[in-house]
């Protein structure tokens, strides 16, 4: 029975996280990059929204979403017809079934636009259009219906609220896997142009979140409310965390210190934030923060490689600390959809499903995105020429520049 | 004629711009330019990675004079960009051999 109040905030959760992508991750991301840069950066977030909303549509919900091969795929081919989509889906009998699609649209367009994050100021343009449908098709598509559509990690017992694996795990991953086979920039320099591009694509992912999360209850409610209190109080928690970190290395806090912790508090929330309570929430969004703060300060200058803007070290780090916070804090009172609790309840059962969850997809992921990554390098090279990066892409890709400052 | 070409602090320009008005200096270009000096550069953290940027956006005003106004100008704008810290800048003086006035083709002190 369709209910119009859930109805109306499903709506407006769908525009909710469809800002979070276009502008919110084009605009946090442009400001992070170097001005002759900054155009293409938010080009690859904007195309990847455009490619994505039409492969949901023409395969992508079906696969995930309809019906089921064996815990690994679903079987409906195509989800192109309106008067199919008109009756509502199982998963959300309170909103139109059309709507449950779009709203799960904008996760799918939201994770591939993540992973450029990995890779801005090199990689090329035309290969990042075939890398989206690629990618979509070989990992977020399986690792959905996996985990949300009825697939085998769900049967498992594996939860993931609002998309702590689907969408940051495997961008995370999928970042790092793209990230080592396109290889470091040639200036690996992280000295952001425009802070305050970024400080407003903070503020829209902050705002958008709340339709990503408090949207993923699928109903305006109980459930709704407690996910968007959780998600403010992890990204405030994370904000704070990462500004502790910062003043204990360096004696100053740094504005986009308190954005990246903003960013991997409401990142680590994702995935628990309709099963935790709100003092977990603030644990996990601190913990996740001074985790990411580590990742990028230190394991990756020691590992090498070059995740330009730190896809795999907040939001792949994000989704291990939320996926296992959920294992840890999840209180079935809370969530009806919740067959045990977490560890503080007195069980390992869903901690163990969890682990199981967060290894499969990561070895999933980084593998199938390493293959697809190395087979377009040798199919028609995934990096722009040297001379074009160090000049910059927007002149030489799109002879467009971002600032005509005369 | 001489050419005083001061590099300066950015938040020095208005001061310096105002106290030249005073002495009856109005004619100048200003640019923005970067460079460094004794100090090498200065410290930024992004993500707990530290970064030394050594060229430093300072502020070029040039200003062309007449011989006899050089001291005052070189006073005025000495007492009006120091702070007394490191990174106040220098300035460079320059014989200038002619001056021309595109509008009226005036040459010399009198198209300054």
């Amino acid at each position: 029975m369709l209910n119009s109040g859930d109805t109306a905030w499903m709506l407006i959760s769908t525009a909710l996280v469809i800002l979070m992508t276009i502008p919110g991750v084009a605009m946090f991301y442009s400001g992070l990059t170097k001005r002759e840069n900054v155009l293409n950066t938010i080009f690859l977030s904007f195309v990847s929204f455009g490619v994505v909303s039409l492969l949901w549509f023409l395969f992508g919900y079906g696969l995930i979403f309809g019906g089921d091969i064996s815990g690994i795929i679903g079987t409906q081919i195509s989800s192109i017809s309106l008067t199919a989509l008109n009756s509502a889906s199982e998963y959300a009998p309170t909103i139109p079934g059309g709507l449950f699609a779009i709203f799960q649209m904008t996760f799918a367009a939201i994770t591939v636009a993540l992973i450029s994050g990995a890779v801005v100021e090199r990689i090329r343009f035309s290969s990042w259009i075939i890398f989206i449908p690629l990618w979509f098709t070989f990992v977020y598509v399986p690792v959905a219906h996996w985990v949300w559509g009825g697939g085998f990690l769900q049967n498992l017992g594996v939860y993931d609220f609002a998309g702590g694996i689907v969408v940051h795990l495997t961008s995370g991953i999928a970042a790092l896997a793209l990230a080592l086979v396109i290889g470091p920039r040639h200036d690996q320099k992280l000295m952001p142009h425009h802070l305050g591009y970024s400080v407003i694509g903070t503020g829209l992912l902050w705002f958008g979140w709340f339709g990503f999360n408090a949207g993923s209850a699928l109903s305006a409610g109980n459930l709704a409310t407690d996910a968007m209190i959780v998600t403010n109080t992890s990204a405030a928690a994370g904000m704070l965390g990462w500004m502790l970190m910062d003043r204990i290395k360096t004696g100053k806090p740094t504005l986009l210190g308190a954005l990246s912790g903003a960013v991997a508090g409401l990142a680590s929330i994702t995935p628990a934030a309709g099963f935790v309570d709100i003092g977990a929430s603030i644990l996990i969004g601190f913990l996740a923060a001074m985790l990411c703060y580590l990742a990028v300060s230190w394991l990756k200058p020691l590992l090498g490689y070059d995740d330009a803007l730190d896809v795999f070290g907040i939001h792949g780090v994000s989704g291990v600390i939320g996926t296992i916070g959920v294992g840890l804090f999840a209180i079935p009172a809370l969530n009806p959809a919740l067959t045990g609790g977490g560890l503080i309840t007195g069980s390992t059962a869903l901690l163990t499903s969890q682990v199981i969850g967060v290894v499969t997809v990561i070895i999933y992921t980084f593998t199938v995105t390493y293959i697809l990554a190395s087979l377009l390098k040798k199919w028609r090279g995934l990096r722009v020429e040297r001379e074009d990066e160090i000049q910059g892409l927007d002149i030489n890709l799109h002879e467009e520049t971002g600032y005509r400052l005369t | 004629m001489k050419k005083i070409t001061a590099i300066i602090r950015r938040e020095k320009l208005e001061d310096v711009k105002d106290a030249l008005e005073l002495v009856g200096i109005h004619g100048m270009t200003v640019s923005d330019v970067r460079g460094r000096g004794q100090q090498m550069g200065i410290r930024e953290s992004y993500r707990g990675m530290d970064y030394c940027v050594d060229l430093i956006p300072k502020v070029q005003v040039e200003v062309v004079v007449d011989s006899e106004d050089l001291e005052k100008v070189i006073e005025t704008v000495t007492e009006n960009a120091r702070t007394g810290d490191i990174g106040d800048g220098k300035i460079f003086v320059t014989d200038v051999l002619d001056v021309v006035r595109i509008r009226t083709g005036e040459r010399g002190k009198k198209a300054i």
